[in-house]
């Protein structure tokens, strides 16, 4: 009840213009960023540019970004609706395959050219990249309703399982695709590989075209973002928080419950299928034993660290973990080794660090880093009933008992 | 009128999907049947192997089922706590105790290994509970979900320390070779792991139906503030829940790695996902549902993987998960579970 009162009362002017200072905050940040990496770092001294390349290689920043889109798209479905998804990487999957079938001579039995600046005699299905994010969107949206429209009727615990499961099967189905019939839906384990690079006002992108990579990508994020922000404050994201904070009441109050969770789960999967076509051009190929469900919890750690249900806390999150996924920790392992003149196997620990980090959030801050004001009130709601420390003097009265 | 029309439409769909599950049903057996007249000898087989796969399942899928059934939560480190038991009982026989074939002293050793994995792993269950899960009992139920998620992490963690990143393979101290009845090889390996199964489950359902400490757990189970008002010391009881799940899935992970002779760090998210299978299907919270739905799943596995007209292996999880999906759709509430109502 507290909560939408204060809600009407003050915040209600202030929040826009945050959400405005935190645009303008990102894009300078991207802006500055591009500038760095293509006017300055150039002329500075090798050792420099060599300490770029172990802590901030532009190709990690890209798949950064992808990770990013990715988790706007789980934010969606968990921050938002409050559904957890456990299979987020079927989407990607699916995303990244569209790219591998309709940007590659994998279906060379075709020759179809289409707005892609590759030679007209390559065999092979060859679109350009941004009708194929569309497709490889729309594809996404089709199996996300697929998906939750049988599942979205379970419980949480229920739908978090169902979800498991397509996102073990999709996986499977690609790693055993190579013979269906007799027909060749993913090359198996081999992957697709080349991937057409991206063509963009008439040129296509070299491998070393790290920057014009690097824009496109943050234009899809902060496609995202928007997307996000404008969901989140019109009809239908009001009516995904209401089904996150209390399912039934929000039934009672009229919110048609399927159709909202199914359009949550369109979106994610929309973006979870943006990512997989980003991620296909950022890697130049797609390969089946990839998608693993480890995948889905690093999104998951993303969006969790970062605040479910924040857009900026989940970009935040998600740049962060994907930076110490990538070069982050092998670099600062280094340093560590090489100062302490020990001998540790830094990114061994991935495992270690990923499932601390859920449960030490899940204990001590369950809002995340950025916190949603909504949101932490609601996960806080349970202390202040009893008193703020409730749960523990409960539980060593209990003990003492 | 409207109530008529909806009542005619909630008629008609049952209607159809009763005759939708009588038609797949009628398909299994079919083509079981044409399995079974095309070479009677390995349908037998695999069916029997399919039904040792499935009272280990049911041993996991146990512990899954206890856990839910009091703190509604899926506890998805339980999978991990079976291969953690799994790797525990590899050390404990072959490299601590060093016996490496079948003997006589072998069987002590085998006891001895399965009392310590079982207080092993209910240790670990223990502790797990007691420093994150309880914590978290009245925070909403997204919170202790992901905490699972993250312990689950960390159990691969230290298996992933403890066994390398590959396979290992251990040597088994049960007897080789296979009981032939009618030319039919059944291995005794399988005949064993039947014979410590099924007292297990015996000794379980006795606990929970007869002993004190089961009637705490199923009252607790109904209603947690009633049991505390009527003496019932919650927090002790449901620490026993846990171990009770953890010494199951402790002798999960002897059986498996003395019966198949290797271990992995990543064989317990695969198993304990068709372990939780299975307890779904059965209804979760339901512990006899467990034992059925985790029999059911082992031969519906051993069917697929072995039987000459099959999708073969590579599809083994593909078929368990769609069979999942499609019972949670239709039968959300398992094969035995009881319709809830949410309480407002």
């Amino acid at each position: 009840m507290s909560i939408i009162t204060r809600k009407k009362s003050g915040k209600k002017q202030r929040a826009p213009l945050s959400q405005r200072t935190w645009s303008i905050g990102f894009l300078s940040l991207a802006v500055v960023i591009y500038i760095f990496y293509t006017y300055i770092v150039p002329h500075t001294s090798d050792g420099f540019q060599s300490q770029i390349q172990t802590w901030f290689p532009p190709s990690a920043l890209n798949e950064a970004l992808v990770w990013v889109i990715a988790a706007l798209g789980l934010n969606i479905v968990v921050g938002y609706a409050g559904l957890l998804d456990l299979g987020f990487v079927a989407f990607w999957a699916i995303g990244g395959y569209t790219a591998g079938w309709l940007m590659s001579g994998f279906f060379n039995q075709w020759n179809i050219h289409f707005g892609s600046e590759s030679a007209k005699v390559i065999p092979g299905i060859h679109l350009s990249f941004w009708l194929v994010l569309i497709l490889g969107a729309l594809l996404c949206a089709f199996f996300g309703i697929v998906i939750g429209a049988p599942t979205l009727r379970l419980k949480s615990d229920y739908l978090a399982i169902v979800t498991l499961g397509f996102g073990e099967i999709i996986p499977q189905i690609f790693v055993n695709g190579e013979n269906i019939h007799g027909f060749n839906l993913s090359n198996g384990t081999k992957g697709i590989s080349p991937v057409d690079s991206i063509g963009i006002f008439g040129k296509r992108l070299g491998p070393f075209d790290l920057n014009y990579k690097y824009m496109i990508f943050v234009f899809m994020a902060a496609l995202m973002v928007f997307i996000s922000l404008r969901l989140r404050s019109g009809r239908l994201g009001r009516a995904w928080l209401a089904i996150r904070e209390d399912e039934l009441a929000a039934s009672m109050m009229g919110v048609p419950l399927m159709k909202t969770k199914l359009a949550a789960y369109a979106v994610g999967a929309i973006s979870g299928g943006l990512a997989g076509v980003a991620y296909a051009t950022h890697v130049n190929g797609i390969f089946a034993e990839r998608f693993q469900f480890s995948i889905s919890i690093i999104l998951l750690a993303m969006v969790v660290l970062g605040g479910m249900g924040n857009v900026w806390g989940v970009m935040v999150g998600a740049l962060l973990i994907a930076w110490v996924n990538s070069t982050g920790l092998p670099a600062l392992g280094n340093e560590i080794n090489s100062t302490f003149k020990t001998n540790i196997n830094f990114p061994s620990y991935t495992f270690l660090i990923f499932g601390a980090l859920l449960i030490l959030m899940m204990l001590f801050r369950r809002e995340g880093l950025l916190p949603e004001s909504r949101l932490k009130l609601m996960l806080h709601e349970s202390d202040a009933e009893e008193g703020n420390e409730a749960p523990h003097d409960q539980i060593s009265e209990e003990g003492a008992m | 009128m409207a109530g008529v029309t909806y009542k005619t439409r909630q008629l008609r769909r049952r209607n159809i999907e009763r005759s939708l599950a009588t038609l797949a049903i009628a398909g299994a057996l079919f083509w079981l049947l044409e399995n079974f007249i095309k070479s009677p000898t390995q349908f037998t087989e695999v069916t029997f192997t399919g039904l040792s796969n499935g009272i280990l399942y049911a041993l996991i899928a146990l512990g899954y089922t206890l856990v839910y059934g009091i703190i509604e939560l899926i506890n998805f480190a339980h999978g991990d706590l079976f291969m953690l038991g799994g790797l525990f009982s590899a050390h404990f026989i072959t490299l601590w105790f060093g016996e490496r074939h079948s003997s006589g002293k072998g069987w002590g050793v085998l006891l001895l290994a399965l009392i310590s994995v079982m207080i092993f792993c209910a240790v670990i269950n223990i502790t797990i509970e007691r420093f994150a899960y309880r914590r978290l009992r009245r925070a909403p139920k997204l919170a202790p979900l992901i905490t699972a998620v993250g312990m689950s992490f960390i159990l691969q963690f230290v298996g992933l320390r403890w066994n390398g990143s590959g396979q290992k393979t251990w040597p088994s101290l049960l007897p080789a070779g296979n009981l032939v009845i009618f030319k039919v090889k059944l291995p005794y390996t399988t005949l064993i792991s039947f014979a410590v199964t099924i007292p297990v489950l015996l000794a379980l359902s006795y606990i929970v139906t007869r002993t004190k400490q089961g009637k705490a757990m199923r009252a607790t189970a109904q209603d947690q503030d009633a049991s505390r008002l009527m003496g019932i010391n919650v927090n002790r009881t449901i620490s026993f829940t846990f171990a009770l799940g953890g010494a199951l899935a402790g002798a999960a992970g002897l059986l498996f790695e003395q019966t198949r002779g290797l271990t992995s760090y990543n064989l317990g998210f695969q198993l304990g996902l068709i372990a939780f299978t299975a307890a779904v299907m059965g209804g979760i919270g339901n512990l006899q549902g467990a034992v059925l739905g985790a029999v059911i799943i082992g031969l519906i596995q051993g069917w697929n993987d072995g039987l000459p007209i099959g999708l073969g292996q590579q599809w083994s999880n593909t078929v368990v998960f769609s069979i999942l999906i499609l019972l949670m759709v239709f039968k959300p509430t398992g094969l035995l579970g009881k319709p809830t109502t949410e309480k407002v």
